[in-house]
């Protein structure tokens, strides 16, 4: 059989559900209910809505990675430190909740952090005050950066045990503290993984409408609720289209702002 | 060239069960080419490592200049290293990486940039500066590793098998040109190969290592012609070592036949081992040398012929410029000092004696 025959079922496939509804929604996203070409839809975005929506999203996503990566950086530092089998275990423990189903680990949360839920029950218990945290956006940010913190520890963690020992050796031997070794060589070095994880984390955070809603009680609208309610309430795939296009330019935005720290595209490792 | 500038004194190292360096004994003086040379997992690279700084021993001292800087971490230690596989800084210049050292001791602009032009001219790698190490060859990679540790004016370079990447010819040119270096800088060189004519070429002195023991120290010359165990004689070159009894001073029973040689002391009747080299064998015409055989192998070298003689139950192995062609009956020849005498072992542990220089 010829090689290049064996990639029609992907071809298929990428035209059939990428490229395809892709320009479905910029058809959608370009015109109006009698079919003609608008950009309505494009500045609804400017509606006030719609547009606190989007900054609420940015921002939250924004906070959510940034802890990712406090938290992911040392995290990856120390599974580099331990032996081996140990490492293998920690790592284990770690994509083992990747494992479950993203909805129920949410729903967990909201459980978790009810008024009556374990964790209040477990304050009071103690004579401690309540955490009303559920339907804010610091539980938002919680679901965030509980569901995404593999994806940040992982990339980061595949480019420092990648780094050869000698390279820090070298460091330390031309007269480098141990701090210094960590500035001047593991940071930079680890520069594509940090970004690799940053678009792992951000991009799925922005778009995400699962975690607000159940970790805020719908109160809280990021612009991926708003455009989820677009197509499923008010059924007007044209501005949810539109909203969509805008969302697109900015995750395009940070991919290619990210793009000139990765040059090599090595954080592409995980 | 006799100021002992390192020390290294029972030093012990052991990774769990598995002993790497057992109470060994070493300086390196001042000046020297020192070559740590040994099979791989002999322990020249951890004696290396010791010395650097990154590898601290179980028992013993290290003794630099005088002080015992057995724990003082890599980063205060007046010796710098060129790792097996450059271990350049990916993400800086080549200026940015020889400058790495200088800019750590806070030195000034212009003194930097004088010692980057140095220091590239030195490895013949001007107007590299604004290169990434990704950009360079291994060979030109290794210079600029060169480059910058000896911006660092240390008082002693480690290199650790910094040649092993390269392909033969430029290995050999590399060879030149550490001793151009060492010789302009005037400092002190610890290499460590298991290529002996690597160590060969360039050294001053050859520490000959095995399985974590020192099995002879002395100069090329005297390891190559003077080999004090089979160990070191199999080690260093082609040879052929053949169990004899050495009948008195200078004369020695090889295969049954009595061979004059120079060595004395041993004791009368005393079983050894001799080492004669395949190029100070001499093949001459049946008859006319001391033990007659007959060719069975005959291989092209390119600068000799390399042929095996069966005689008297060995088969002997000989280098020359001229050939004889498998079955031709000859007589072997060996001048008395090209008969090297050595003990024999007595046990395991013997082979892997301590021997002070």
């Amino acid at each position: 059989m010829n090689k290049k025959s064996l990639a029609y079922p992907y071809i298929i496939w990428m035209i059939g559900f990428i490229v395809l509804p892709l320009i479905m929604v910029v058809y959608y996203g370009l015109t109006d209910n009698t079919g003609s070409f608008t950009l309505d839809n494009l500045t609804e975005i400017l509606v006030d809505y719609n547009y606190k929506a989007l900054w609420l999203a940015l921002g939250l996503s924004l906070i959510s990675t940034l802890i990712c990566l406090i938290l992911a950086y040392p995290l990856a530092m120390i599974l580099k430190k331990i032996s081996l089998n140990q490492h293998s275990f920690i790592i284990l423990l770690f994509i083992l909740p990747m494992w479950m189903n993203f909805l129920l680990r949410t729903l967990a949360w909201q459980t978790l952090l009810e008024r009556n839920g374990v964790i209040n029950s477990i304050l009071s218990m103690l004579n401690l005050p309540k955490l009303n945290i559920i339907n804010t956006p610091y539980a938002i940010i919680l679901g965030m950066v509980y569901n995404f913190l593999p994806f940040m520890v992982l990339p980061i963690y595949n480019v420092i045990v990648k780094i050869d020992p000698n390279v820090i050796n070298a460091g330390k031997d031309l007269g480098a503290s141990n701090v210094q070794v960590f500035t001047k060589i593991i940071l930079p070095l680890s520069v594509p993984g940090i970004i690799s994880g940053i678009t792992m984390v951000f991009i799925p955070a922005l778009t995400t409408f699962v975690i607000s809603d159940l970790l805020g009680g719908g109160k809280i609208l990021l612009i991926g609720n708003v455009i989820e309610q677009e197509f499923t309430q008010a059924g007007n795939w044209h501005v949810g289209s539109g909203m969509s296009l805008v969302l697109m330019i900015f995750i395009l935005l940070s991919m290619a702002i990210l793009a000139k720290y990765d040059k090599k595209g090595e954080g592409t490792a995980f | 060239m006799n100021n002992k500038l390192i020390d290294l004194k029972n030093i012990t190292k052991a990774y769990g069960n598995n002993v790497v360096l057992d109470d060994l004994n070493l300086y390196i003086r001042e000046n020297e080419f020192l070559t740590l040379l040994g099979p791989s997992g002999c322990g020249k690279t951890t004696t290396l490592r010791i010395m650097g700084g990154f590898e601290i021993p179980d028992k013993g001292q290290v003794i630099f200049d005088g002080k015992d800087i057995t724990k003082l971490p890599p980063n205060k230690r007046q010796l710098n290293t060129v790792f097996q596989k450059y271990a350049l800084f990916t993400h800086m210049t080549i200026a940015e990486n020889i400058a790495f050292g200088l800019k750590i001791k806070k030195k000034s602009k212009a003194y930097i940039d004088d010692k980057i032009k140095y220091a590239l001219k030195l490895v013949n790698l001007d107007g590299f500066e604004n290169r990434y190490p990704d950009s360079l060859s291994g060979g030109q990679q290794q210079r600029i590793a060169i480059a910058r540790a000896i911006v660092n004016e240390p008082k002693v370079l480690l290199l650790d098998e910094p040649l092993g990447a390269l392909d033969l010819k430029l290995r050999q040119d590399m060879q030149y040109e550490l001793i151009r270096l060492k010789n302009e800088l005037g400092i002190t060189f610890v290499y460590v190969t298991h290529d002996q004519e690597e160590a060969l070429t360039m050294s001053d002195t050859i520490v000959v290592m095995n399985q974590g023991y020192i099995q002879q120290i002395g100069s090329p010359e005297k390891i190559y012609n003077e080999p004090e165990n089979a160990f070191v004689a199999d080690f260093i070159g082609e040879s052929n070592i053949i169990p004899a009894t050495m009948i008195e001073d200078r004369l020695v029973n090889i295969l049954g036949v009595k061979f004059p040689c120079v060595d004395e002391g041993f004791g009368n009747n005393k079983p050894v081992d001799v080492v004669i080299r395949p190029e100070d064998i001499d093949l001459l015409e049946p008859g006319q040398g001391r033990i007659d055989g007959v060719v069975t192998n005959l291989i092209f070298k390119g600068v000799h012929y390399e042929m095996e003689v069966m005689a008297n139950g060995y088969e002997w192995l000989v280098h020359s410029t001229d050939m004889f062609p498998v079955g031709k009956n000859v007589s072997i020849s060996v001048d008395p000092f090209d008969i090297q005498i050595m003990n024999k072992p007595e046990s395991e542990d013997e082979q892997a004696v301590t021997i002070d220089e």
